[in-house]
């Protein structure tokens, strides 16, 4: 096993634009990125991490995510995330587990029913998380949003069940697109799972604008090579 | 059937369009936009093909938390 550059597999989807973004942006810090064919019965074995990054994904046709949750490397996936793995949805990537179930609510269209681009700036409302491990609870993370149907939406009940459980990890600063308590990010009970609109695979590099993402991919790639690392050892 | 916005839920494409209706000088206190997918099943009867229907919303075709469905079935 390569302990210093832990593999991270990047799915694409027919319709997924960010993948090579992702795929560059782990590389960038430090990760081997492995690109997967959403038709993969099986996620390559050595991998430390997953990333389902942005884009549209079958269209977005019924519901966005909805058709992706479908495709056969998610089985894969989800075991993944259900034996503690890291895994990280980006923006369609964030409406695909929500769609699979692996994370809570759904994302609607943005209530301006207008298409974001631009810089947000979110707060870190949870350190429990591998993806925010080396952020302080109350920091602040530059990361651009660009999407149509952000806008994350949860029953009453539920969503005082994931707040109760600290699943809230990311919060717009300001409300953006109308998404329930400015919700930007959510994570799985565990923490393993995180969806999140921003996208922190365009803000790794100073030369290109704000870095806010950087931390969020760090993390991801520290929690995919302590993973693997556990593998060589001989499981967790 | 028939796929709309929950009772209760935002649903703001449906309040463009109430705004755009309005513009045009129609006057319309509500408006909802949902979906509409025709399928054709075969099944034994209209009631088993209800419940197939049934079954594909559950567990595709709408999201309990945000959608409700109507399933219209009628025999060719």
């Amino acid at each position: 096993m390569n302990e210093a550059r832990p593999r991270i597999a990047v799915i694409t989807f027919p319709g997924s634009n960010d993948d090579g973004d992702a795929r560059l942006a782990l590389e960038h810090l430090g990760a081997e990125a492995v690109p997967v064919w959403h038709a993969a019965n099986e996620l390559p074995e050595d991998v430390g991490g997953v990333v389902l990054p942005g884009g549209f994904s079958y269209g977005d046709y019924l519901r966005c995510g909805a058709l992706a949750r479908l495709a056969p490397v998610m089985g894969s996936v989800r075991a993944f995330a259900a034996d503690g793995g890291p895994v990280l949805g980006i923006c369609n990537g964030f409406q695909i587990l929500c769609e699979a179930g692996l994370l809570p609510g759904v994302l609607r269209a943005n209530r301006q029913l207008e298409f974001l681009c631009a810089d947000a700036a979110v707060t870190v409302e949870s350190d429990a998380t591998p993806f925010t491990s080396a952020c302080v609870p109350g920091e602040e993370l530059v990361i651009p949003i660009k999407h149509g149907e952000g806008n994350w939406a949860s029953d009453d009940r539920l969503y005082a069940d994931v707040v109760t459980r600290g699943q809230v990890v990311l919060r717009y600063t300001e409300d953006v697109n109308g998404s329930r308590d400015r919700v930007a990010g959510i994570a799985s009970e565990d923490g393993n799972v995180l969806g999140l609109m921003p996208h922190p695979e365009h803000a790794v590099d100073p030369l290109l604008g704000p870095t806010g993402g950087a931390p969020l991919l760090q993390g991801l790639i520290a929690a995919a090579r302590e993973r693997v690392t556990d593998y060589a050892l001989g499981g967790p | 059937m028939l796929i709309r916005p929950k009772a209760g839920i935002l649903d703001p494409q449906g309040e463009a369009v109430q705004a755009s209706l309005a513009t045009l000088g129609f006057s319309v206190t509500s408006a909802r936009v949902g979906r509409l997918v025709d399928l054709e099943v075969a099944a034994e009867n209209v009631e088993a093909a209800r419940a197939e229907v049934e079954r594909m919303c559950a567990e595709l075709l709408a999201n309990p938390l945000i959608e409700s469905f109507e399933i219209i079935a009628e025999a060719p």
